[in-house]
């Protein structure tokens, strides 16, 4: 049933928005296409994809450093002034017995954004070294990556709404801090890695689709 | 035949017969490639309509109000990006407003904008255009996670005050499988030919 890509002098191209499959004659391969559905500029793969995926990961793992380094909210009750980073806030739930709520942010907050870096650069480096390795399980790889990705956001809202929420003088004071931008900026990179990212370089280096 | 290409693996089929309710699987890589719904619009439509006034809801009223040694404070959906920004964080203030309120919000414009006019069989200049950003929005739009970060925060909070949740939390909390509905119910690739087939 898979249509060979390249037969005739004819290849397919599909719009990666309104997915529109279009027949282009190999002439007007590589030049600048409009769908002719819903308009959006037609690739036959992402272009640069894989540099602009590693751009996108080397900015988020050295942005991961500060992110974690510094304190992303500063609490002040009765006087007393506390700085938390996210791993300290995750100790300040197990202390208080709240092992859910400590799990909720150290995998949202310190494993997503190490697994999704992690399998992301497996994946680019695979495509690098034109893998064999099971294209379908890769593919699953990825749409991991997209679906758990958007979970590390999960502590920088926490933070907007205890500032939005505590803020009674020196009763009980909440502001926000450096780390959080890092953080933010640790999220964004991992995001638009991924969006970078065009799994179906996965599949250019297999010949075969019997597997 | 239409043909149908994989966004995942490049493989293209001619488009198979599908019954409503069901989802085409592609044969190379395995991923879904679309899902047939007959009553896409009817049912997208229907669900982004709650989806439009759980958002003005949600928006108008109080969220959540906090209260410590007789000292109270009420916060709306909009005060945690103003006090993010009033503390400077100017970078982060955009990616909560972003995530939190324009992302959802434009989705639901404009999913009304494209769907309204095809139910009424009324013409519709920029649906594509305005189709386009729906999908564009998608991977920006995250109600789902903040509500996982209002609970942490709520629980955070709890033997330090009394926070009473206002009825535009709960307006939120509605209207995440709301929009999440109207999305999954989305017949794209159907709602595509009737915007192509009015030009």
């Amino acid at each position: 049933m898979t249509a060979d890509s390249s037969a005739f002098g004819v290849s397919y191209i599909q719009c990666q928005v309104c997915s529109l499959v279009m027949t282009i004659s190999d002439q007007v391969r590589d030049s600048r296409l409009e769908c002719s559905r819903c308009g959006a500029f037609v690739h036959r793969r992402k272009p640069n994809s894989l540099v602009r995926t590693w751009a996108f990961l080397l900015a988020a793992v050295i942005f991961y450093i500060p992110a974690n380094l510094y304190p992303i909210m500063q609490v002040t009750t009765f006087g007393y002034r506390q700085s938390d980073t996210i791993l300290s806030g995750v100790r300040y739930f197990i202390l208080d017995g709240m092992w859910p709520l400590a799990l909720i942010v150290f995998v949202a907050s310190v494993v997503v954004p190490v697994v999704k870096i992690g399998l992301l650069s497996t994946l680019v480096v695979s495509v690098q070294r034109q893998s064999q390795w099971s294209p379908r399980d890769r593919v699953r790889l990825y749409r991991l990556v997209e679906v758990v990705g958007r979970w590390s956001l999960v502590d920088i809202y926490v933070v907007t709404i205890l500032i939005a929420l505590v803020h009674l003088g020196s009763l009980a004071m909440i502001e926000v801090e450096q780390g959080a931008l890092f953080f933010g900026a640790v999220v964004v990179s991992t995001l638009l890695a991924a969006q970078s990212f065009d799994p179906r370089l996965i599949w250019d280096q297999i010949e075969d689709d019997h597997e | 035949m239409a043909l149908i290409g994989c966004h995942y693996c490049d493989g293209v089929v001619e488009e198979p017969r599908v019954p409503d309710g069901g989802s085409a699987v592609c044969v190379r890589c395995g991923r879904r490639l679309f899902r047939r719904s007959q009553q896409t619009v009817e049912v997208t439509l229907a669900l982004t309509v709650s989806a439009a006034i759980l958002l003005v809801v949600a928006n108008a009223y109080p969220f959540l109000s906090f209260e410590m040694q007789g000292l109270r404070s009420q916060t709306t959906l909009a005060s945690g990006v103003v006090a993010l920004w009033e503390q400077g964080q100017y970078i982060v203030s955009a990616l909560v407003f972003l995530t939190t309120m324009l992302a959802p919000a434009s989705q639901i414009i404009l999913l009304l904008y494209v769907l309204a006019p095809i139910y009424f069989d009324l013409p519709r200049p920029g649906a594509a255009l305005a189709f386009r950003w729906v999908q564009r929005f998608q991977p920006w739009s995250m109600m789902e996670v903040f509500l996982i970060g209002i609970f942490v925060a709520l629980v955070k909070l709890a033997d330090m005050a009394d926070i009473m949740p206002g009825l535009a939390l709960w307006a939120f909390v509605l209207l995440i499988p709301s929009l999440a509905g109207a999305l999954a119910f989305l017949d794209a690739e159907s709602v595509w030919r009737k915007i192509e087939g009015s030009r």
